[in-house]
């Protein structure tokens, strides 16, 4: 065996290591009921499947997947958590089977499409062809940032990248106009009792 | 909050909640050099927000980041956006074109890195203001996480 070789076992490894996690862990999320497990599996799945795309060779992606998926999302979802009950109801009948079966074909159509998808890391593919390599080759003359990423989706993409924000933007809003009166109400009482301890102290002084 | 048996969290928490921001901002301005950028950190500066909120409660939270402030950031940083958009029609460019921020000549590099520069810092506002605003308002809702919550 070469090195080349080994390399490529210890990749192929560490990929079905990987993936079998993720299986174990999504199994686990399904069959739980208590609200907090299944929070803190989604959040372990999302920081799996970050280190998958580590080994990848996608950072990027990955990053963004360990700070929004690992990150935030388990932050929110705990919030959410507090205002709902602890524990999902179970489902009867069809509501089992159903999902089951919607699940297993998109996976076999999925694994159906995954026959024309070129080899990973190939150099004849067409994304590594055609509009890939130009990117590479003219990032550097044209923008001088090392980091073709940033490059792409701030200058070349940059108005792809103003609606993403103005989404984020927009869920934030959405958000505040249906769930926020409890915010007001709740910076409303932190004011005012800011303002009692404030008279408070000034009684204190008279 | 009551009783003494978050003591850990708390001690660890107040060391760890800097460094998390301070590298918030590292993602942020190396975001030309490494992976990152101005979404990544806007969520990791939120992830602060809510990690101090969920240990000290939100009550000081409020205090330090006021919901009006969270909202107004993330106006802000759609609006800066936008605004490097519009800069570039003054100029006479394309909407977000930014080699035509400075009228540069071609091979000039100085727009295309400031307009970089400043939507990411757009991007960074309004992703972190719009984090912080949603946590608000879920978590506005009950005034502290209880011990049996968890």
């Amino acid at each position: 065996m070469t090195g080349f070789e080994g390399a490529t076992l210890a990749i192929d490894l560490l990929n079905i290591t990987l993936l079998t996690i993720l299986f174990v862990v999504a199994i686990a999320i399904a069959r739980l009921r208590s609200l907090f497990a299944i929070v803190m599996l989604s959040g372990i799945y999302s920081l799996v499947s970050a280190t998958w795309f580590v080994a990848l060779d996608a950072v990027d992606v990955a990053f963004t997947e360990a700070a929004v998926g690992a990150g935030i999302s388990t932050a929110l979802f705990l919030a959410a958590m507090v205002l709902t009950s602890r524990t999902a109801k179970a489902e009867k009948g069809a509501a089992r089977i159903v999902p089951l079966l919607v699940v297993i074909a998109t996976g076999a159509i999925l694994i159906y499409a995954t026959i024309d998808l070129p080899g990973f890391g190939d150099a004849t593919s067409p994304a590594n062809t055609g509009v890939g390599v130009e990117f590479i080759e003219r990032t550097y003359p044209e923008i001088a940032i090392p980091n073709i990423v940033t490059a792409v989706l701030a200058s070349y993409r940059g108005f792809d990248t103003l609606g993403e924000v103005g989404v984020v933007f927009a869920a934030g809003l959405a958000v505040s106009l249906l769930l926020g009166f409890g915010e007001r109400s709740l910076g409303a009482s932190v004011r005012e009792e800011d303002r009692l301890t404030a008279l408070k102290k000034d009684e204190e002084k008279s | 909050m009551k009783g003494d048996h978050h003591v850990i969290l708390r001690v660890v928490a107040k060391a760890l909640i800097p460094i998390i921001a301070l590298y918030g901002f590292y993602v942020h301005f190396h975001g030309e050099y490494s992976p990152g950028g101005g979404f990544q950190a806007g969520v990791i500066l939120a992830v602060c927000v809510i990690l101090y909120s969920l240990i000290f409660g939100i009550a000081p939270t409020m205090r330090a980041i006021t919901p009006g402030f969270a909202r107004f950031i993330a106006g802000l940083g759609f609006i800066i956006y936008v605004g490097v958009g519009f800069w570039a029609l003054a100029m006479g460019g394309n909407f977000l074109d930014y080699d035509a921020l400075f009228r540069e000549p071609p091979g000039g590099h100085l727009g295309q890195h400031t307009g970089i520069i400043i939507i990411e810092i757009g991007v960074l506002f309004a992703v972190a203001g719009s984090m912080v605003t949603i946590f608000y308002a879920f978590a506005g809702r009950v005034s502290e996480i209880r011990d049996e919550d968890w």
